[in-house]
């Protein structure tokens, strides 16, 4: 059960965003501008870059919806699952292997971002916008991941929910809400 | 020096910002409606949550001006800035705000962590829903400016009165409002030609 009373028919983040739109609409344009704008990053690229932190923050409500947003603009969730667990062996860029250390870096704490993990980046053709991005996503998942669980939201396991958000975040964004109602949910009448 | 090529002559996260106005606009709006808009939290009280995060977080910048931040609400002592940081249990602060730094440090090291008991506790001192859920999403927002901030190797000049002054305006003015010192504004379409 959440820590506080959260709306009971939505899951995750978007429970906590409906309990508090003034901070939700922040929160959707940062994710927006991060992972759905034009960017030299591919939205996939970014959105592997997204998993792979909530993995290391082993938020699995995050890890799940942007993995399924991932493998839609991948078309393959196999590659998702290889980076979460071994990225360095999985059919990606050396350029988003370089850039998957510097954010497991930012994971752990910013003082671990070290200059030659930003070389070597530099060196698969990372820009500094690029490198710039993929620290402040991997921060905001820091944020993402920590206000999912520490309000111990609902976390559904059905993965055809995850399936269905993955697809509208990749084809939609991150502006309009990606889920309505969490599976299996019977609404109630208000209660007095 | 930082890790890429930020603008020069702004500290921490200025410099970021200034690098990237696309994604300083929603960090602007976030911190703004967290910690200087109206709410039942004192803005001090907010401050002191960031403060205390960002000091367990070992970012110099954001524990520094936050901490200026929170003095200028609190009538300028910085002695309860600094208690708040070391010592929060023993700090001349309420129950309440005591029991909501005990669920910020718990977030700082991992959402999880949070406990029913924890809540539990800052209810008993009178903490609403509201209250507990921006507690959560302070200490979740400043474990993402720490690393942002850190993350780059951004220019932390360690000098107090710097940061005591803008503070002090800061406190007074909010975040939207002082991020129109380092943005770069959108021309005037009058000035066209």
């Amino acid at each position: 059960m959440p820590h506080i009373a959260l709306p009971d028919e939505l899951p995750g983040i978007s429970s906590a965003f409906a309990f508090r739109p003034e901070t939700a609409a922040p929160m959707r344009e940062l994710a927006h501008v991060l992972l759905h704008e034009p960017n030299s990053l591919s939205g996939g690229e970014r959105e592997l870059i997204a998993t792979y932190v909530s993995s290391l923050n082993e938020c699995f409500f995050c890890q799940t919806s942007h993995g399924a947003a991932a493998a839609c603009h991948l078309g393959s969730s196999e590659t998702v699952k290889q980076v979460r667990t071994d990225f360095e062996h999985a059919p990606i860029s050396e350029k988003l292997k370089r850039l998957l250390v510097i954010a497991g870096q930012v994971q752990s704490s910013g003082k671990n971002v070290t200059p030659s993990a930003v070389r070597a980046a530099r060196e698969q053709g990372a820009t500094d916008m690029e490198i710039h991005d993929t620290v402040l996503i991997a921060a905001a998942f820091c944020m993402y991941n920590r206000y999912v669980d520490g309000l111990a939201t609902m976390q559904p396991r059905d993965e055809s929910m995850y399936a269905q958000m993955g697809s509208h975040l990749a084809r939609n964004g991150y502006r309009t809400p990606s889920v309505l109602q969490a599976p299996g949910v019977v609404l109630t009448p208000d209660a007095p | 020096m930082a890790h890429i090529r930020l603008p020069e002559g702004l500290q921490g996260i200025r410099a970021a910002m200034a690098f990237r106005p696309e994604t300083a606009k929603p960090l602007n709006d976030l911190v703004e409606v967290l910690l200087h808009a109206p709410n039942s939290l004192t803005p001090g009280e907010r401050e002191l949550i960031a403060t205390y995060v960002s000091s367990q977080n070992d970012c110099y910048f954001c524990q520094t001006v936050h901490g200026a931040i929170a003095a200028a609400h609190l009538d300028g002592d910085e002695d309860l800035v600094r208690c708040v940081k070391t010592d929060f249990l023993n700090a001349g602060i309420s129950e309440k705000l005591k029991a909501l730094l005990g669920i910020a440090g718990k977030v700082q090291k991992g959402g999880k962590l949070v406990t029913s008991a924890d809540v539990e506790a800052a209810r008993k001192g009178g903490a609403t829903d509201v209250e507990i859920h921006d507690t959560v999403l302070i200490a979740a927002a400043f474990c993402m400016y720490n690393r942002y901030v850190d993350g780059l190797d951004t220019w932390q000049p360690h000098d107090e009165e710097l940061y005591r002054q803008r503070g002090k305006k800061t406190a007074k003015e909010g975040y939207v409002t002082m991020s129109k010192e380092y943005l770069p504004q959108q021309e005037h379409t009058t000035q066209g030609a």
